[in-house]
Parts: C-alpha cells; structure tokens; sequence
C-alpha cells in the first residue's frame, strides 16, 4: 500500500528565526527604479534622478533637489534597512520617503509638477514598503499582508475621499484668489439663498436648504407609505403579485436617475401630452411639472422602489407564528395589524423614510429637469461651478450644507433604528402562513399600488416609445427612427465601420470607464470586507468607517470636492479619464464591502485558518480558499459597479469633459438643450443595455445557485 | 494497514513556558506552562471557556500570545504565523474547502508548501489510502459521510508530516457509535506513526481513552496534569473529581485519632486513607462503582433508595443517607432495589479520596 514515508522528502522544517522577507526589499527597488527611469511628472519629461542630475524641466534646480533628493536617499536607506531585516528602520526610512514626497507636492502646489507615471510607482511601491514593515513590527497582527491590504486601502481612502473633502472644507474659507478669508464663511453660509423661510410666511421662495429638506421630507415620507403599501400588496397578495417584486427591484438598478423626470415633462410639460389632453377638457396649459410637485413626483418614482425593497424584506423577517399567536389569542384582523405587523415594522419604516430622504437630498438628475425656480442644494451647487459664474467657495459652503443635512439623516437613522431593530433572522423558519389584511387597509393598499404602478409603466412607456416616434414633445406619433440614427448611426465607410451617430462616442467612453471601475471597485471593496471580517487588528473599526463613508456623501458634494482638489499639482487629475475611474471606484466601494461582509458571514472563518495551518500564505488563502467562494459575491459587485458607473450623473457631471463625455452627462445636456427625443432615445439604449447585462449576470449566478450543496456554505458551481 | 512507519523521526515535542493570553481585560490563558513530548498524545481537557482551545490554536500560531514562549522540534516559533510553523491542525468543522475534490483538499498543503504537482499527488494518494479514502479523490466534501469527512481532514493535516499534529475536538460532529469507533482509529494511528499530537476535548471519556498525558485546564489555568490513571484514581482537588468521571462528593472533618485517620461528616465517621493531608475540614470523594450496596443494617451508612434507573448493565441508584444522597453504579441487576427499599453502604478506605478543605 503505502510506500515509506520519511521526513526527508519534504523540505526540511526551518528553523531559527523566521523566513527572510524578500518582498520588501523587491518592493523599495521598484520604487528606486521608478526614480530612475519613469518620467517623474504628469507631463513626461525626466525621471526623478535626471532632474536631481540637472535635466531639469519647468523648475529650478536646487527646487528639485530641495524636493527630491530627500525623497531617494530616504528610500536607498528604506531598501538597505529592509534588506538586512531591520523593520524598524523600513518603516521609519519609508515613512519618511512618502511624508517628504507628498509635502513638497502640495507646498509647491500649482508652482511644481503634478505626479506622473513615476511618482505614482514610487509613491505606491514605498506605500508597500511601509505596510509591510508596519506588518514586521507586529502591527495589524503582525500579518505583512494585511498591513499591506489596509495600509494601501487606507491610504486611497484618505486621497480619493478625505483629501477632497477636506479640500472643499478648505475652500469655504478662501476668497476668489485663494486667500484665507475666514469672514467669507459667515457671509456665504448665513445668507436668506440658503435659509430663507419666506415660502412660509407668504413670500416668494425659500432658501435652497430649506427647499431640500422639505423636499425630503415630503418624499421620505410618502415614498415610506406608497413603499409599505406595495409591500403589504406583494407580501401578503401571494404568488399573483410576486411579479412585481421582480420588476420593482430590477428598476432602480436600470433607470438613470432622470429618466422619470423626462417622462412628466413628456406627459405634463407645458406641450405634454396630458397637458394637450387636458386642454380638450377645459384645464388650461400650465408649468406647475417645472417646481416643488414635479421634483417630489419625479423622486417618489424613482426611489418608491428602494423603501419597497427595504420594507419587503422587513415584513418578510415577521414570522408569520407572531401573527397567528395575536389571532388565538382573540385578535381581529384589524387588531393582529395594530397591535403585532405595525409596531414590529416601526424600525424598518424609519430606515424607509430616511433612506428616501436621504436619497432626495442627494438626488441630481431629476431637480436638473424639472427644479425650475424651485432650486435644491445639489442643482444649486453645480450652477455654482459650472455656470459663468464659477464660485468655487460659494459650492465649497453649499456642499457642506449638504453634508450635513445628509449626516443628520444619518444621525437620526442611528438613534431611532440603530438598535431598534426586532427584526431577527434565525435560522429556523416558522412554517405558517402571514396573516390577512384587514378589508379596508387591504383594498386602499392595492388601490395605491395599482395607482402607482399604473403611473410608472406610463412613465417608462413614454420613454420607451419616445424615441422611435416624429416628436412625442408635441404630441406627433408617427413611428420614426430619426432620434435613433441622430444618435447611433453606423455606417459603412472606406475603411469600414464608422460610428457617425452622435452619441457612440459618449456611450463608448461610459462603457470603458465603468468596465474598468466595476473590476477595481470589487477588488478594493473585498479586499476590504476580507480584512474587515477576517482580521483581528488595532485599527480596524476605524478602518470599517474609512470603507464605508463615501457612502453617506451625496454626489454632488463628491464631484465638488473633486474638482477642486484635483484641478492643481501635485494630484492634478481633472480633465483625464482617471478621474472618472477613480470616482466610481471610492463611490462604490462601498456596495462592494457591504456585499462582500455579507458573503464571508456565510463562510466558515476556519477554512481561512486550515488553509493557514497548511502553509499557504495569506494571498495563496485568498486566491485559492476565498476567492472561489466568494464567486456569486465578487458577480453582483461587478455588475452593481457596473451599472452605477453607467447611471451616475451627479459626481461625474463635474467631472466629465468634451473629450471624455459619458453617456448620462450626454443626456442631460440634450435635455438642456431641449432636444428631447434624442435624451429619450439614449435613455431607452442605456436601459436596454442594462437589463442585458443584469439578465446575464442572473444566468452565471442562478448556475452557481444551483451548484450549491451542503447547508450553510456557499459552494460555486465547478 | 502497512508495517510500522515512522514519520517524526528528525521531529521533537512542544514546549509551551509560561504563556498568557490576554483578550483587553480578559484572561483566557494564564501563565501555563507545559511539555508535550515526541510521540506522545497529549489530551487538554476541561468545560467550555477554560482556555483549552485558544491554547491550541496558539501552538498552532492562528492566535498571538500576549507573553510567554511557543517552541516547537526546539525551535522559538512565539513570532511566526501559522504557515510559518511545523504543525497541523484537524478542524472541529474539518475545514474542508467545499470547492475542491478530496484529492485537492490533500494536496493543498504540498502545493502550497512549493512542491511539485505530480509529488503533491503522490503523497496525498498515500495518505488516502493509507486512511482507507482511496477511490474518493474525486467526491466533493459535500459527498461524503461526517466519518469520511473527519479522515479526509485528518490526511489533509496529515500529509504535509508536521511535527505536531493538532485536533480541536475532532469527534463532536460525529454520533455517538461512530465516535468511540473514530477515536480508537486516530489513538492507533497516533501510535503506529509516533505522532505527536495535542488533542482538545471536553468530553473526559474520550480524553481518558485516548491520551498518554491528560492536562485539565479550568479557567486559563492548568488544574492538575498526569495520566489518565492519576487523574481518575487521586485528583487534586473537588473540581477535578467531579469532572472526570462521576464523584460522590461529602463535605466534613479529616481526624487523626489512635486508631488511624477518621472521615466525619453529620456525625457519621469512617476510616480512610489520607496520607498526606493534614486534620482539619475536608471533602470526601468516592466513585459511584466504588460504593457497595449491603443488606439493611449492615455498612458504615444506613440508606434508603430515593431513585433507581435500570440501565441493562447496571443499576444506578440515588440513596438518601446520613451524608446526603449518594450516587451508587450496582452490577447486581438480578435484583435490583425499588423505591422506599432500606438498605445499608460500604465503601473500602483505599477507595475513597481526601481532599483538604471544602471547596
């Protein structure tokens, strides 16, 4: 049977101390090569040690020695203390190389060059070197790659997120000519633009804070009962109604966020077609679409489905035993939903209502059609950059309110529902079927969800058809395919195909950009969860907060903050197609943490520490055990990613150029410009193109679904 | 299976000096210290949260100590994570990765240890067989029997020959039958190969039947160390005789008079042996198979029966005497005693222990 087995045939088991590392040293060498031989700056020309040798470019020479030197001598002696072994000094010399490096980036600000292929390998690789020294010492549970994971992660986090942020913080306190001006803050923020109340006391209009929030409370609101009352319709209608559970959830992830509005207008705008119909009636034409009900309506639309989605799964975590315990007990229908449902849903009801209004205040797309005079913060603060009148401070104090009407939804979330919660999900289910409505309570529930469904497949018809008829602005519907070819012409050239429609070239440069964010964004964001769920280290609650902030920043803001950290050397982005990358990356890391955490709860931590105890490395670990587990996880990150790259406008309306244009910023300017038709017709390609790669992604994950075995693990198909 | 092979020849034993681990303020391992030799199979046993299995996973290097020394084959492995040592460990779970075949669950450790693929194949399918797995190399996890599981584990772990092979509680998602069967088969294995092995349990059957050293740990300290025999026959203190096996435990007076050394408790006194333990307040121990069941009148304590429970190769009783009730195993099942029956108890002075003090 078995042959012999001696010790001999295997490695010999080391001994004394730990193995050498030798990716640190690799790691320090990278950088000094980057130095050497990649151009140092964004605009090319000579690497960092030409410049130290006098092939200087656009500064003088002793600037470039002042700046750089430091920089290379620190990292020679990082690479010759890793080599030896000595940690201490690693990250000591590390330290100091990227401290040196990014303080003479940002003191010389607009008078240096910006960061380039050369200090972007430098920087990183000396970001590498120090982690994994950090590692040695025994920080981060003295794991060199998870010091490596989280050093990295948080170190992006700070650039891409924090650094903005704090940029346009900055940015409230300078004038016009960057100077500080403290006094500016007051002048800017306690102005009647931002607080008025005069809508109120019979004035005209009302500051654009107070317009938001209003906003925002009128939509939380009635999105959290139209929410509940489709939810109660779905959950407890049976399996009649379980269609619209499909399609309410598939909604959100394929609609641009301006698709609604551009419907009303269609169907109510002053030539709608409602409107016209109206007329006939005797109800003369007005703009009443164009304010406060257009938006509300235009949001109730667009996010009525996530409060439903929330408020499903709620109702769905009551077991269905609570009711029929209320009902032996001599409850009537009407008392079992007082006295048990209601109360047991008051949780997930907040959490509705604030997600809404969270969303409404952070929504872009549909106040863009439809504010008019009506102005919110979010349209507010992008007029305030991007109009003739380019205020950089003034945005800079619109996005903080912003924020902070965000963080106190936030806040409020975390008082009333944080820990109120009943809604426990264990293991074992209750069999029993969910109570009966009450008669009244179950007719007005189904007579709202009718109402409400009727009115959105109006809206998505609307939008559907548009694009294909003569001019559905003024009512003319002779089938045309004029819009289509306007924007997606193909035509056969000299040297073949030619894409002379006008929107090809945004609709190309969208896909690029969200094919190569949705990747990265899975990465960073199950890299993330990875660390979070998996590692015990100092530090790692705060780094949770760090993966999960940019979550809670509207758009705008990010957009804002954006544009004015990273207009000027040393991080001089703007204008680039990097730009765009990176903020659908930092934006939705959070998706991706958030699916991530959820998938690696389902997988037994001991697999991580079998593979450990077989001599895998941490990386073999997660390439090897994790990875394939995490395969449905890593699917819906992508394609989440995916799709959000493809429908965000309020970050990247900032950011986009007439170079790189994409597909939503597109759309909108056609609205601007009042060609209808084409926004619409782009807007049915977008969806389309959406709904064929969510069907796509169903298809791989409903295999891997079905190459699930065992209780409790996730097992992916073979 | 195969003639006797020897796979820890170049391998020595763990030491473990004087290591504390520290949870903020929570002291999960306080300063223990001890030896586990080449070949020997070295049992940690004791209740839940006493520290047992953070000790071994800190031999196994998936916890870091707050102070003390790891060595492992005379080697300081305190600083070096998991991958970086020579053991192995056998899961509670097994930890197999559900995504990969039996024969690639083996091979992960060779594969990851840099050997080449077709070595690695070789020395998993000697491994399977010598378990008794060959012709499973391409069954998934999922498609195996909790039994099969557990040996697939074991030759995972096996495979990469450590020097010390770990198992947390290895038997605990097995039932009842098979797990007698399965703890006889990695005690054989353990012997036949000279591994050395650190074996956690809470079940105290188990650790007698399997271990050459039994260490008892009760909150992250070691309450007493020594064979299963010592263990059973002279614990140290309460705790430990009522945690191995069943315990008759009296609380009353040690005596020294001229006729020897006298157990007394409500007034009752019986001669004992307690060399060792100084007069004073003292708790009797006895093991329930140890107590002899007499004719009413006769023993050294009057008794009535409160309770019996057939139980085919005993009865047990509970009998309600001058000392409290005792428990009593009785192998006369031709007659047993019924509820409300008189009858009387001895026990031998070398059968029963004396521990100073009561608690």
């Amino acid at each position: 049977m078995a042959t012999p087995l001696t010790a001999a045939r295997l490695p010999a088991p080391r001994t004394g101390a730990a193995p050498r590392d030798l990716t640190t040293p690799l790691f320090a060498a990278l950088a000094l090569a980057a130095f050497a031989l990649v151009p140092w700056a964004m605009s090319g020309g000579p690497s960092a040690i030409a410049l130290l040798a006098g092939h200087a470019a656009k500064w003088p020479k002793y600037a470039a020695v002042v700046s750089l030197a430091p920089v290379v001598v620190a990292s020679v002696l990082a690479l010759v203390s890793s080599w030896v072994g000595a940690a201490r000094l690693t990250a000591m010399f590390a330290g100091v190389a990227l401290a040196w490096a990014f303080a003479q980036g940002f003191y010389a600000g607009a008078n240096g060059p910006a960061f380039g292929l050369g200090a972007t390998i430098a920087l990183s690789a000396l970001t590498v070197c120090l982690a994994r020294a950090l590692g040695r010492l025994g920080l981060f549970a003295g794991n060199a790659t998870i010091a490596t994971i989280v050093v990295v992660i948080g170190v992006l986090l700070l650039l891409f997120i924090f650094y903005p942020i704090g940029s346009a913080l900055v940015a409230a306190f300078q004038d016009a000519k960057g100077n500080f001006a403290p006094h500016l803050v007051g002048e800017r923020l306690f102005t009647e633009d931002i607080w008025g109340l005069g809508c109120f006391g019979g004035g005209t209009r009302c500051g654009v804070a107070i317009n938001s929030a209003l906003l925002a409370t009128i939509v939380g609101l009635l999105s959290m009962l139209l929410g509940l009352a489709l939810a109660l319709v779905v959950q407890r209608g049976g399996q009649r109604y379980a269609g619209l559970m499909k399609v309410m959830s598939v909604l959100p992830v394929i609609t641009p966020p301006f698709v609604v509005a551009l419907a009303l207008v269609v169907l109510f705008g002053r030539t709608g077609l409602i409107t016209s119909w109206l007329e006939y009636v005797g109800i003369p034409r007005s703009r009443w679409i164009y304010g406060l009900p257009g938006v509300a309506i235009a949001q109730l639309i667009t996010f009525t489905p996530i409060s439903f989605m929330l408020l499903h799964g709620a109702l769905h975590a009551i077991s269905p035993a609570l009711e029929e315990a209320a009902q032996t007990l001599r409850a009537s229908r009407g008392r079992v939903f007082r006295t048990v449902t209601w109360p047991l849903l008051r949780p997930a009801l907040a959490n509705a209502f604030l997600l809404a209004a969270v969303e409404s205040l952070a929504d872009f797309g549909n106040p863009i059609v439809l504010a008019g005079n009506f102005e919110v913060l979010s349209t507010k603060i992008f007029f305030a950059v991007a109009g003739a009148q380019y205020d950089a401070g003034r945005a800079a104090v619109l996005a903080i309110v912003l924020l902070g009407l965000t963080l106190l939804a936030f806040f409020l979330q975390q008082r009333w529902v944080g820990r109120a919660s009943y809604v426990t999900v264990s293991g074992k289910g209750d069999g029993g079927a969910p109570a009966q409505l009450p008669g009244k309570l179950w007719r007005g529930c189904l007579g709202i969800a009718g109402a409400f469904i009727v009115f959105t497949l109006m809206c998505y018809a609307v939008i559907l058809t548009g694009g294909f008829v003569k001019d559905i602005g003024r009512g003319d519907m002779t089938p045309s395919f004029r819009h289509f070819l306007d924007g997606f012409r193909v035509e056969w050239a000299s040297h073949g195909l030619f894409f002379s429609g006008s929107a090809w070239d945004s609709l190309f440069t969208t896909i690029q950009v969200a094919a190569v964010s949705a990747p990265l964004t899975a990465v960073v964001g199950l890299l993330s969860a990875y660390v979070i769920t998996r590692h015990r280290f100092a530090g790692r609650r705060a780094f949770e907060f760090l993966t999960l902030v940019s979550f809670a920043v509207p758009g705008t803001v990010i957009g804002v903050s954006y544009i004015v950290a990273f207009n000027i050397a040393p991080l001089e982005l703007t204008g680039g197609m990097a730009i765009l990358v990176l903020c659908f990356v930092f934006r939705n890391m959070p998706v991706g943490v958030r699916s991530g955490v959820a998938a690696l709860a389902q997988i037994d931590k001991t697999l991580d520490e079998a593979s450990a105890t077989l001599r895998a490395s941490t990386w073999r670990t997660l390439l090897r055990v994790v990875t394939p587990l995490l395969r449905s996880a890593i699917l819906v990150t992508l394609v989440f990613s995916f799709t959000r790259a493809m429908t965000a406008v309020s970050a990247v309306i900032f950011l986009a150029t007439a170079k790189y244009n994409l597909s939503t910023v597109y759309i909108i300017n056609r609205v601007e410009a009042g060609e209808y038709p084409l926004a619409i017709v782009y807007s049915t390609v977008l969806m389309l193109f959406m709904l064929a790669v969510l069907l796509l992604m169903q298809k791989f994950i409903g295999e891997a679904k079905l190459g699930r075995r065992g209780p409790g693990v996730v097992v992916a198909a073979q | 299976m195969n003639a006797k092979v020897h796979m820890n020849n170049t391998a020595g034993g763990v030491v473990f000096e004087r290591v504390t681990k520290r949870y903020n303020d929570v002291v999960a391992v306080d300063d223990v210290s001890f030896e586990v030799r080449p070949a020997q199979l070295v049992t940690l046993l004791g209740p839940s949260g006493c520290g047992k299995t953070t000790t071994l996973r800190m031999v196994a290097g998936l916890e870091p100590v707050t102070s003390g020394r790891i060595m492992i084959g005379g080697v300081d492995v305190t600083h070096r994570a998991a991958n970086e040592r020579d053991v192995s460990m056998v899961f509670q779970s097994y930890a197999l990765f559900p995504h990969m075949n039996v024969l690639d669950n083996v091979c992960y450790g060779p594969l990851s240890s840099g050997i080449s693929k077709a070595k690695a194949r070789e020395l998993a399918h000697a491994k399977l067989a010598m378990l008794g797995l060959a012709g499973l190399e391409a069954r998934l996890p999922s498609e195996l029997s909790g039994g099969q599981q557990q040996r697939v584990a074991v030759a995972r772990s096996l495979v990469l020959e450590p020097a010390v092979l770990l198992f947390d509680e290895p038997l605990s998602n097995l039932d009842a039958k098979l797990r007698r069967r399965v703890r006889q088969e990695i005690r054989e294995l353990q012997q036949s190969l000279d591994l050395t092995v650190i074996y956690v349990t809470h079940d105290q059957e188990e650790a007698l039947a399997v271990s050459d050293q039994v260490i008892v740990m009760d909150r992250g300290v070691i309450a007493q160390q020594g064979s299963p025999a010592e263990l059973y026959d002279a614990p140290r203190s309460r705790f430990l005789a009522d945690f191995i096996g069943d315990a008759n435990l009296v609380t009353g007076e040690l005596i020294h008079d001229t006729s020897g050394q006298v157990f007394r408790a409500n007034d009752v006194s019986v001669p004992v042996r307690a060399d060792g333990v100084p007069p004073g307040p003292a708790t009797l121990a006895v093991r329930p198979h140890r107590l002899i069941l007499t004719p009413a009148g006769a023993g050294l304590l009057p008794a009535e029966c409160r309770r019996a429970a057939y139980l085919g190769s005993r009865v047990e009783y509970v009998l309600g005497t001058p000392w409290g009730d005792l428990l009593v195993f009785d192998a006369g099942v031709q007659s047993p005693l019924a509820r409300g029956d008189a009858a009387g108890v001895q026990f031998r002075p070398e059968d029963a222990i004396v521990l100073a003090g009561h608690s």
